[in-house]
């Protein structure tokens, strides 16, 4: 099989990354930043998932290009889905 | 002629007679995994949508029901998905590299921490049953905004309580694949259930990654406005 094998080590080190910032995203949920408190949260939960997609599901690793648009235009689909829809609700002020 | 291969080789028994390589039924069925879980994020990204909208329209109803969330339990849930993610992706590295053992352990390790996450899941359960917090059944809410704050616990029973059937479907998958492996079904060339399990397993994981900070953080502490 060609399929790239990652070392178990890089494995502990993403892990070792992910606990970090599992703990940094609680220690700073209870300082007041205001509407940052939200931005903060989820730009580090997104840095997590892309660590858990691109390491621990390979697809830092795809050897298949169609598998990287399926993924890429999936999440296009899903910023269409939130971003319109915010941007509706938010822009109806007098409704 | 007489120096060329016969046309038909003998192949793995593993080998479905529609794809030409054990390397394309992989990638094939990788691909095929990721439309599903593809789907799988617009089922659960709808959801997110409600919360995100919700949040915007009845925030301190929001704030309110927040507050009632124990973000002690939702980190130690968080800590434990990522460990068994980890023996997940080892699991997989095992098979790779086809060492029988190594995955049925990983798995087992696998299996053990999603029963964990699944165990505190339910002593938060409990306690929001107990507190009269599971609206339509089991609701009552002394302070104001009685209504709203039920329309938060709908969302939050209804993308735990989703994603906590997630859970349980991947412990009966994992637990297949461990027999399976214990079996010796894997090797280094044919490992596509426990890659494809692996994805599925990693998904789930990543839907929580999403759900602790929405429901456990971003209104921790926060004076109700």
């Amino acid at each position: 099989m060609s399929r790239h094998i990652a070392s178990a080590k890089l494995y502990v080190g993403v892990w070792l990354a992910l606990i970090c910032l599992t703990a940094a995203t609680a220690a700073v949920s209870g300082v007041e930043l205001g509407p940052f408190n939200v931005v903060v949260a989820l730009v580090i939960a997104t840095s997590k998932m892309l660590l858990v997609a691109l390491f621990f599901m390979g697809v830092k690793y795809l050897s298949q290009r169609m598998t990287v648009v399926v993924i890429v235009a999936g999440l296009f689909w899903l910023f269409i889905l939130l971003a319109l829809s915010m941007t509706d609700y938010v822009s109806r002020a007098w409704a | 002629m007489s120096d060329r291969a016969p046309a038909i080789a003998t192949h793995s028994p593993e080998l479905e007679h529609h794809f030409s390589s054990l390397e394309q039924q992989l990638e094939a069925s990788v691909m095929g995994m990721w439309v599903f879980l593809i789907t799988e994020i617009m089922f659960f990204g709808g959801m997110f949508c409600g919360y995100m909208v919700y949040r915007y329209q009845y925030y301190s109803a929001w704030v309110a029901g927040s507050q009632k969330m124990d973000f002690r339990w939702g980190t130690l849930n968080t800590i434990v998905l990522l460990c068994s993610s980890l023996t997940m992706a080892l699991a997989v590295r095992s098979a790779q590299l086809g060492r029988r053992k190594a995955i049925v352990i990983f798995l087992l390790i696998t299996i053990l921490f999603g029963l964990g996450f699944l165990g505190i899941k339910g002593i938060e359960y409990h306690g929001h049953w107990a507190e009269h917090q599971f609206p339509g059944l089991n609701w009552a809410w002394p302070e104001a905004n009685s209504h709203l704050v039920a329309l938060f616990f709908s969302f939050y029973w209804a993308m735990t309580g989703f994603h906590a059937l997630h859970m349980v479907i991947g412990v009966g998958l994992v637990s297949w694949i461990a027999y399976q492996a214990w079996k010796g079904r894997y090797h280094s060339a044919y490992y596509t259930p426990v890659e494809v399990v692996g994805l599925y397993w990693h998904f789930v994981d990543i839907i929580w990654i999403y759900l602790y900070p929405l429901l456990y953080l971003i209104s921790h502490k926060h004076i109700s406005g």
